[in-house]
């Protein structure tokens, strides 16, 4: 027996399962986030290792019903350590039929499909360019079906509520509209059944949310378990699954999404640094959370300025850096390629600042809401003038916390802007995070000169240490007076400088400065055997769908590694020793091969691509497919 | 971070840098600069108190020239640099360098939204009306009809109104100084320092190079009384080599007049208030040769909370209110489950 709330009486079998894939989809105002990120988090305490990937259409409401406004939240967990959120889904819930058109291409053979039949009328058919309806065509012969008369059950156990209310003397304030609202908790309900889940945090939850509202409160809490309590009695589901516990570390855990993680790491940073940060920013798609997030962060000193646009944005971090703080801006594509010349300056100042790229569907507005890793070359070229700068990137959404603090360590410690990439996927993904003791985490050493470095008193402010950092000195010290700008300056002074000899020194200085951060930072690590035939190589966002991938290659005898650069430039120290004990490199990204591109360039190996761009993660058995092929492809891709 | 300023006293060479002036001889830059480091040296406040931030531009190399904190920036963002320096530094005072093309044409939107946030800097907009760094292409304030390299059969764009553009942002202060009047010009600077807010100051600037004399009504010492008029609070308009002209409000708009000529005293005539209504600033500061004599001197000061100040302010409040914040509460949530040893039957 799996379901000890708030089940009584006898219950039906239950099959066990390591993990399983669920997706909820309904129209964009039908709640699926909602109902998603409940579900997931009442997964999360039960103990499962739990991952999650939101979809949603870049329109906020498009028509009600129409294919165009389909929302969907997908979430896997699973009594193993996962890394993706699930390629097939097991079961899916479609709360009309745009939802069903939409979604029913990933639902596995045999899986679970749970409709609101009450959605299924002409007009919602039509939207969704059904000429008729699915349900009875036989064209879902394949799937388990379940149709449940949502609406009405859901309305139904809000007149009993209405009627209670009325009996104790109460006026009840839900109008009929507002009671179909509570639909999409009559999914989740039944969904916590089928899959065994206690409801004490989602009726936590809801007491939370709706404390002044008791009316819509009770009206969901009825709802929830009227779903809960179908599954259970009526006769259509034969049996409910039961995953069971993750092997997680012990500690204490919460759900955390990359972008949240990286305001967090921004914000823990800047107090590691006893620097407040300032933050400055221009909304876009979808990097806007992270300055949501920090705008809530004032108690930390955090300083958020929405600018008026994104080269505002990143030119008000730069007075920042100067004025001696923290400073962080992030974006997505088109407002990096508008923060490009801003970045050039950046580099030319030699000042500490983070740039965020949360990467998305490109070219130009492309496919805001989608993930995409096509920045790369972006991130690493996309400025005039010979212009590096350090570029990071998260491979998993609780590590864009770590990936924050070490941007602001190395941009501290090297003086350098530093590029951080993630991309949508990450940026909305969620999975268990183990909280880190923040006592346990080491300071951010910054120096500041108060004394002149110079002969006969006079300050340097581009003379530089054994990582070939300039200091950095406060404005409003005595004494060290000093000025900079994007014009090239003489070595050490700083001066304007237009000598041609000077030019290539302070190029190649800029760049040694860069190179020599890999010295600092930890070696590549290879998961995979020592004796691999293949080298898998991969970056950001596509690291557990290359590692699931890795491991059931392994488990099938394939001779495969997987290495995963968290560091992009400079390259870590190992990577081409690592590269040249191998056969064979493969480098899926989800771009059209810019990484493979830059390691052919470097480490002239003859590495092969996998591509992907459909605005899509990977998924791991597509992955697992292609790898397999090229592996056994004797001509290798020639 | 402050510094005991007692007992320093400044003189201009502790304003001035090592580095040669490169403008090209005659221009009005050096003027300005010259102005500019005197004022300071009077003020009393250190060097390093002071941070000059400029975009690209001729104008733009005044930081160069300063003994002060400086940044040459990129073109058109000086006042968004400046913007995220001064929130971070309140302390600071924050001085942006800018021309015409600079501020009004690249830079444009940082100018209208710097002004109507109020942060606190002091905006010094060099107007040659032209484009001197390139080698004389028209400017968004050259007047129609400009014939430049760009525009060899004349320029078609209605200019753009350096005062108006700030009046409409709805700007504290707004000042116009002329270079080749030192006095005149130091004494705006003065008020600029002084004013707690964007203050915003255009300067008739001679290209010599480029766009010789086009300001000459104003810059000549013939010419200039009977085509400039030097605002003075609670004072008439009064303008002329001998006084006797003055500017009327005639219905909704202004009008020139001569004192004793159809009836018109000195009591008719419009007196200036820094702190009326923007509508009458901004004719003020629209009037131009020679329909009209230009203003010059303060047309507006008023009081504004700043920006930087209620960025701060919002801080202080928030960890009055709620105390400084608990690093390990933050990243902990509220919403948190413990995973034990691993058992195997729940």
């Amino acid at each position: 027996m799996s379901v000890d709330s708030p089940s009584h009486g006898p219950a039906k079998a239950t099959m066990d399962l390591h993990s399983a894939t669920v997706r909820f989809a309904g129209d964009s105002g039908d709640g699926m986030q909602l109902t998603g990120m409940q579900f997931t988090n009442t997964s999360a305490i039960f103990g499962n290792d739990v991952s999650t990937f939101p979809d949603f259409p870049a329109e906020i409401r498009a028509p009600a019903g129409t294919v165009y406004g389909v929302s969907g939240f997908q979430l896997h967990f699973s009594s193993e350590d996962i890394f993706t959120p699930g390629d097939e889904l097991d079961t899916l819930v479609a709360m009309n039929p745009a939802a069903l058109k939409m979604n029913i291409a990933e639902l596995k053979k045999g899986g679970i499909l749970i409709t609101n039949l009450d959605s299924f009328n002409d007009q919602n058919l039509k939207l969704a360019g059904y000429s008729h309806s699915p349900l009875v065509d036989g064209s879902l012969d394949n799937y388990r079906v379940h149709s449940v008369r949502m609406t009405e059950a859901t309305l139904k156990a809000v007149e009993e509520l209405e009627a209670l209310r009325k009996e104790e003397g109460k006026e009840f304030s839900l109008s009929k509209k507002d009671a179909a609202r509570c639909k999409n908790f009559f999914a989740l309900g039944l969904v916590c059944w089928l899959y065994g889940r206690k409801m004490d945090p989602i009726v936590q939850f809801i007491n939370d949310k709706f404390a002044k509202k008791a009316d819509v409160r009770d009206a969901n809490l009825r709802v929830l378990n009227a779903g809960f309590y179908y599954g259970e009695t009526a006769e259509i589901f034969q049996n409910n699954f039961k995953v069971r516990k993750a092997a997680l570390p012990p500690g204490k855990y919460r759900e955390m999404r990359g972008n949240e993680a990286l305001a967090l790491g921004l914000t823990v940073a800047s107090q590691l640094a006893g620097k407040p940060l300032f933050y400055g920013s221009y909304p876009i798609t979808p990097a806007t959370d992270i300055l949501h997030e920090l705008a809530k962060h004032k108690s930390f000193g955090v300083r958020t300025f929405q600018a008026e646009d994104e080269i505002a944005a990143i030119a008000s971090t730069i007075g920042a850096a100067f004025a001696g703080t923290l400073a962080a801006t992030a974006s997505s594509g088109p407002g990096v390629a508008l923060k490009g010349e801003a970045m050039g300056l950046a580099v030319m100042l030699e000042l500490p600042l983070i740039i965020i790229n949360v990467q998305r569907g490109g070219p130009s507005t492309g496919l805001p809401t989608k993930t995409e890793q096509a920045d790369l070359l972006q991130a690493i070229l996309g400025r005039n003038g010979e212009c590096p700068m350090v570029v990071l990137a998260a491979a998993r959404p609780t590590e864009c916390f770590d990936i924050a603090i070490q941007a602001a360590r190395i941009a501290f410690r090297s003086m350098t802007p530093v590029l951080v990439l993630t991309d949508g996927y990450l940026a909305n993904s969620t999975e268990p995070w183990l909280v880190p003791d923040v006592s346990s985490l080491d300071p951010i050493e910054v120096e500041h000169p108060t004394e002149p470095n110079g002969p006969d008193g006079a300050y340097l402010p581009y003379k530089r240490d054994e990582w070939l950092a300039r200091p950095w000195a406060l404005p409003g010290t005595p004494g060290l007076m000093h000025r900079i700008g994007g014009l090239e300056k003489a070595a050490e002074t700083g001066n304007v400088s237009y000598d041609p000899s000077n030019h290539e020194r302070m190029v190649q200085m800029r760049q040694a400065k860069v190179d020599k951060v890999a010295e600092y930072l930890p070696e590549q690590e290879v998961f995979g055997q020592e004796d691999a035939e293949t080298l898998v190589i991969g970056w950001g966002g596509t690291y557990g769908a290359l590692r699931e991938a890795c491991t059931m290659l392994r488990a099938k005898g394939h001779k495969v590694s997987h290495a995963h650069l968290r560091c992009l430039n400079p390259f870590p120290r190992n990577l081409g020793e690592i590269i040249k004990r191998h056969k064979r490199v493969l480098v899926p990204e989800l771009n059209g091969g810019q990484l493979c591109m830059l390691l052919r360039a470097k480490y002239l190996v003859d590495a092969q691509s996998i591509t992907k761009i459909k605005g899509r993660p990977f998924m791991v058995t597509e992955l697992y497919e292609r790898i397999e092929a090229m592996m056994t492809d004797k001509t290798n891709g020639k | 971070m402050t510094t005991a300023t007692e007992d320093r006293k400044f003189t201009v060479a502790d304003f001035a840098s090592s580095q040669d002036v490169r403008w090209c001889p005659g221009c009005g830059d050096y003027s300005v600069l010259a102005a500019v480091k005197k004022v300071l040296a009077e003020e009393g406040i250190p060097p390093e108190q002071y941070a000059f931030i400029s975009g690209i531009g001729c104008s733009s190399r005044f930081p160069y020239y300063m003994n002060t904190y400086g940044m040459h920036s990129i073109h058109g963002r000086a006042t968004a640099v400046a913007t995220g320096f001064k929130i971070v530094r309140p302390d600071m005072q924050t001085w942006v360098i800018t021309g015409d093309g600079d501020a009004l044409s690249i830079g444009g939107n940082h100018t209208i939204h710097t002004i109507r946030r109020n942060v606190d800097l002091k905006i010094l907009l060099f107007n040659n009306e032209i484009y001197g760094l390139t080698k004389g292409q028209y400017s968004p304030t050259s007047p129609q009809g400009k014939v430049t390299k760009s525009t060899p059969f004349g320029s078609i764009d209605d200019p753009l109104h350096p005062l108006s553009i700030a009046l409409g942002a709805n700007a504290s202060f707004v000042a116009r100084a002329v270079d080749m009047h030192p006095k005149h010009l130091m004494g705006v600077l003065r008020r600029a320092h002084h004013h707690k807010g964007t203050a915003f100051v255009e300067i008739y600037q001679n290209c010599n190079i480029f766009n010789d004399g086009a300001f000459s009504h104003a810059q000549d010492r013939k010419l200039r009384a009977d085509n400039v008029v030097e605002l003075v609070h609670g004072e008439p308009l009064v303008f002329g080599a001998k006084l006797d002209k003055g500017v009327v409000l005639d219905g909704q708009n202004l009008r020139v007049v001569t004192i004793g000529e159809d009836g018109f005293t000195k009591d008719d005539l419009l007196v200036h208030d820094e702190k009326a209504d923007l509508s009458i600033h901004f004719r003020m500061a629209r009037m131009r040769s020679p329909e009209f004599p230009d203003a010059i001197g303060v047309i507006r000061c008023v009081e504004r909370p700043t920006y930087d100040g209620m960025v701060n302010a919002q801080i202080e409040n928030v960890i009055a209110k709620r105390g400084r914040g608990d690093l390990q509460e933050l990243i902990t949530g509220r919403s948190t489950w413990d995973v034990a040893e691993v058992d195997e039957d729940e």
